[in-house]
């Protein structure tokens, strides 16, 4: 039966996973039939390429401490002090990480670009600078942060600090020997997730880093479809690849490491109110800062889309006159729609499927390997995804290009990993003694799953369903490769309306980025109300 | 016999948890298995019930072989140790849990929920949640759930393991009334003696995986057959000595043993009621160490002067202080030869 389980997700993988993968790297390396490892160095060779990997590294890195440096008071604050319109404002950090990249790179541009807010008013532009970049990464993984460090920080049970201070520890002592050191895997743990998706940044420094800056992600997407060049772009997914396999072996260590024996309390007991100047002026330094840094972006992009009268930008999206797709821009939203629906129906099937195998207890080396493989696309980026299903399911024996289920399929690959983590916490909780308790009362193991696994996971189950949604609906690295010219999604619209010139295509960009936004927005408070004490790790 | 182990064997990673046990339960009877934790007692129950499957041997129920049968198959009930009540159900879509997997209708449903929460002594709680209920409530909504299906042998891990002393001491009593009534065969295991000397007709101890004796009740409790028997049961005074004629020479002197005791090495018991305290400069010569009260006596803690130390039960107003130095004698009728 656990085969069964298995053997779906493992086809899925193999056949719009690993068949891209090697089709990418026999493109890449492959001249004329015969293996050229010596390509590798070739192109590293390059000094373009190697500015660029360059470039890529540090912008990761100087993301990454930026981000820690930001969002850890925050991470703080949401753990330990409760005040009034907590949840409401967890929710609302929370809602950058799951908007579509291209809506942050609008939004930044909205604030930081030219005519942007800050041009206004002070003529001070930054999108010619790498902080416009760096601070839309800290926009878009504040979330991850809080999320990942302050949870763990809100479940550390303060007695074990008390009794530190008991044996004679002052009060910094204490956190620094009793806190800081269970904190640690958390922090490395969330600092490589944020390395990892600034490392493979995408839409972002697309929008963002002009002809300036670009990243591994957006060199491979030119080099496909600038300048046609398959097998440079084949052999940097392929350096790609090998880099962020690294990151996640790590990053796999340190979640190891998170699990290991901590005393984990209810969050509920651990928060109480901020006591002392100090602790209110952290307080509201934290919530100075997201609003400043995750609200302003977000309001001036709402703003700019409303700048022409009566909806003006909204209006034109209706009308093909642009000449910018071969159908009115609003389309694209059906489009979005439809494709997220099905993307969300497969990534719950596949990634549900997943997780019911992996959460077996007597799961085996080849299952857990199963759990590492699962994360893959995750971080492997989407642009890899989408180059893979562009080389390799065009042609003979899995063509695929006409149709309209490969961009679905595409999504769902970057959903599943999600789907997976959701699940797999709440599935794993389900006491194995519950369900022998229905077994010896007669259940068959498929009643089993429907009486005791289905009704505690019904609402992982959603959530998880919603986080897969939000991702296909805002996915970009993967679509841009594969979506149709007559059937754009909307972040592809989106990216194609700034990369033309002129008012109107600036304010409808801006009016699609809105719309983009209210969905993902909508879902993910919908989540949030469904979320309860047990959350997954994002 | 309902249910007959023959050489079950279970080995996780090579370690044999159950080792070549054999154990026949008859209709009607109530078995208790005592032993320590880790002796396997939960790993038989989990064979019996098809959780676990046997490494070696057979598990049959009615003279049937299990092997190949499915847990939810067999029809036998398990109650499990920390109950294991379905959380998002209320007290009576637990108890109908399993009539509902044998396909009974809402109406049998309702009146099997009814009449097992009146017989366990919760009427009226169908409709509370699971959360709600206090320990010894959650114990018999268990016991409601797991007697519902009528399944033909009950189950019992540690029955009563996590309650408090004098709730135990009322539940055991309660649960043999209804055993007998109902006529249910039982097999439960406990590692307290106590609840296995109240409850069962028949006791069997494990150690180490394997049965280490059986017998009734009042047999174990008087006759243990070793030394790890009667250590688990609680007695101390066990020492090895030479049995020559009517008498055992031991470290703490010549100790009556009764007519036809075997001869030679032997392991013998000395129950603390068969220590009797006399004057100081008469019998074997001790000193106090410690005494603790026991509700009907008082344990004494002796320490002889170059021997193993000895226990003495004694009427509170009988026992020496710490320190005192006493004289032992000892009772025949309460020495056991073990082995």
């Amino acid at each position: 039966m656990r085969l069964g389980l298995v053997a779906v997700p493992v086809a899925f993988f193999a056949v719009f996973f690993a068949y891209p993968v090697a089709a990418i790297v026999a493109r890449g390396l492959k001249v004329d039939g015969v293996w050229q490892f010596g390509r590798l160095a070739d192109v590293l060779g390059e000094s373009d390429i190697r500015h660029v990997l360059w470039f890529t590294t540090w912008q990761a890195l100087a993301s990454t401490a930026l981000t820690l440096l930001i969002a850890l008071p925050g991470a703080y604050v949401f753990a330990r002090f409760d005040f009034p319109g907590k949840q409401v404002l967890r929710a609302v950090v929370t809602v950058p990480f799951v908007l579509p990249t291209v809506v942050v790179g609008t939004a930044f541009l909205a604030l930081v670009g030219r005519g942007g807010l800050l041009d206004e008013w002070w003529g001070v532009r930054l999108d010619t600078t790498v902080w416009a970049i760096l601070l839309a990464h800290v926009f878009f993984n504040y979330a991850v942060v809080v999320r990942t460090v302050g949870g763990l920080w809100s479940q550390l049970d303060p007695r074990q600090e008390e009794a530190a201070r008991m044996l004679g520890a002052s009060r910094l002592t204490a956190w620094r020997t009793v806190t800081l050191p269970a904190l640690a895997p958390a922090v490395a743990s969330a600092a490589l997730m944020v390395f990892l998706f600034t490392f493979t940044s995408f839409g972002v420094v697309q929008i963002l880093g002009g002809p300036t800056f670009s990243t591994l992600e957006v060199e491979i997407y030119r080099q496909t479809s600038e300048i046609f060049d398959l097998s440079t772009a084949a052999v940097l997914t392929i350096i790609q690849f090998l880099a962020v396999g690294a990151i996640l072996a790590v990053h796999a260590w340190t979640v190891r490491r998170r699990e290991s024996a901590l005393r984990l309390v209810d969050a509920s007991v651990t928060a109480r109110r901020p006591r002392g100047a100090g602790q209110w002026a952290l307080l509201a330094g934290v919530l100075a800062v997201i609003a400043v840094l995750l609200l302003l972006p977000l309001a001036v992009l709402v703003q700019r889309s409303l700048d022409a009268p009566d909806f003006g930008y909204y209006r034109a999206l209706t009308s093909d006159d642009g000449g910018v797709f071969l159908v009115a821009p609003i389309e694209a939203i059906g489009n979005s729609l439809q494709y997220a629906v099905v993307a969300t129906l497969i990534a719950v099937l596949i990634g549900g499927l997943a997780a019911a195998a992996l959460t077996r207890r007597d799961a085996g080396r080849f299952v857990r390997g199963f759990d590492a493989l699962l994360m893959l696309p995750l971080g492997v980026s989407a642009v890899t995804v989408g180059f893979g299903f562009l080389i390799a399911l065009d042609e003979p024996p899995l063509d695929l290009r006409s149709t309209w289920i490969l961009v679905p399929l595409a999504q769902a690959l970057v959903g599943v990993p999600f789907v997976v983590r959701t699940m797999l916490p709440v599935l794993r909780a389900v006491d194995q003694r519950l369900r022998e308790a229905a077994a010896v009362l007669g259940a068959s193991p498929w009643r089993v799953w429907r009486e005791v696994d289905l009704p505690m996971v019904r609402r992982a189950l959603l959530i998880a369903a919603g986080f897969a949604f939000a991702v296909s609906l805002g996915e970009f690295g993967a679509t841009v490769f594969i979506a149709r010219p007559d059937n754009p999604t909307l972040p592809v619209a989106v990216a194609k309306l700034l990369g033309r010139a002129g008012d109107l295509n600036y304010g409808q960009a801006m009016a699609l980025s809105t719309i983009l936004m209210i969905v993902c927005a909508v879902a993910l408070l919908v989540l949030e109300r469904l979320r309860t004490d047990r959350t997954g790790e994002f | 016999m309902l249910l007959s182990l023959e050489d079950a064997t279970v080995r996780f990673d090579g370690r044999a948890v159950l080792d070549g046990v054999g154990l026949d339960v008859a209709e009607h009877e109530i078995v208790c298995v005592l032993g320590p934790s880790g002796s396997g007692k939960s790993t038989l129950l989990r064979a019996v019930a098809g959780l676990q499957p046997l490494s070696h041997g057979r598990v049959l129920l009615d003279g049937r072989d299990q092997a190949g049968v499915p847990a939810h198959k067999r029809g036998v009930g398990l109650m499990f140790q920390d109950h294991q009540l379905f959380p998002q159900r209320d007290v009576a879509g637990n108890v109908a849990f399993g009539a509902r997997m044998h396909g009974a209708s809402k109406g049998e449903q309702a009146d099997r929920v009814g009449e097992l929460l009146d017989l366990v002594g919760l009427p009226g709680a169908a409709r509370r949640a699971v959360a709600s209920l206090s320990g010894g409530e959650q114990q018999r909504v268990a016991l409601a759930r797991a007697l519902a299906p009528r399944p033909r042998l009950l189950m019992l891990d540690e029955p009563l393991g996590q309650l408090d002393r004098s709730l135990r001491e009322r539940l055991v009593v309660e649960l043999r009334e209804l055993f007998g009534r109902l006529g249910t065969t039982v097999l439960a295991v406990t590692h307290d003696q106590g609840e296995a000397f109240a409850l069962a007709d028949r006791v069997v101890v494990m150690r180490d995986g394997r049965i280490a004796q059986s017998g009734t009740p009042l047999e174990v409790w008087q006759r243990p057959v070793d030394e790890f028997v009667a250590r688990f049961l609680g007695f101390d005074n066990v020492v090895e000595g030479t049995v020559a004629g009517e008498a055992a020479d031991t470290p703490w002197g010549k100790l009556p043993v009764g007519e036809g005791a075997a001869q030679g090495t032997r392991t013998l018991l000395v129950r603390p009621a068969g220590v009797r305290l006399v004057a100081a400069d008469a019998g074997l010569r001790c000193t106090v160490a410690a005494r603790t009260f026991r509700g009907t006596h008082v344990a004494v803690h002796l320490q002889p002067e170059d021997a193993p130390r000895l226990e003495a039960a004694c009427a509170l107003r009988d026992a020496p202080e710490v320190g005192d130095a006493v004289g032992v004698e000892f009772d025949a009728a309460e020495i056991v030869l073990l082995g």
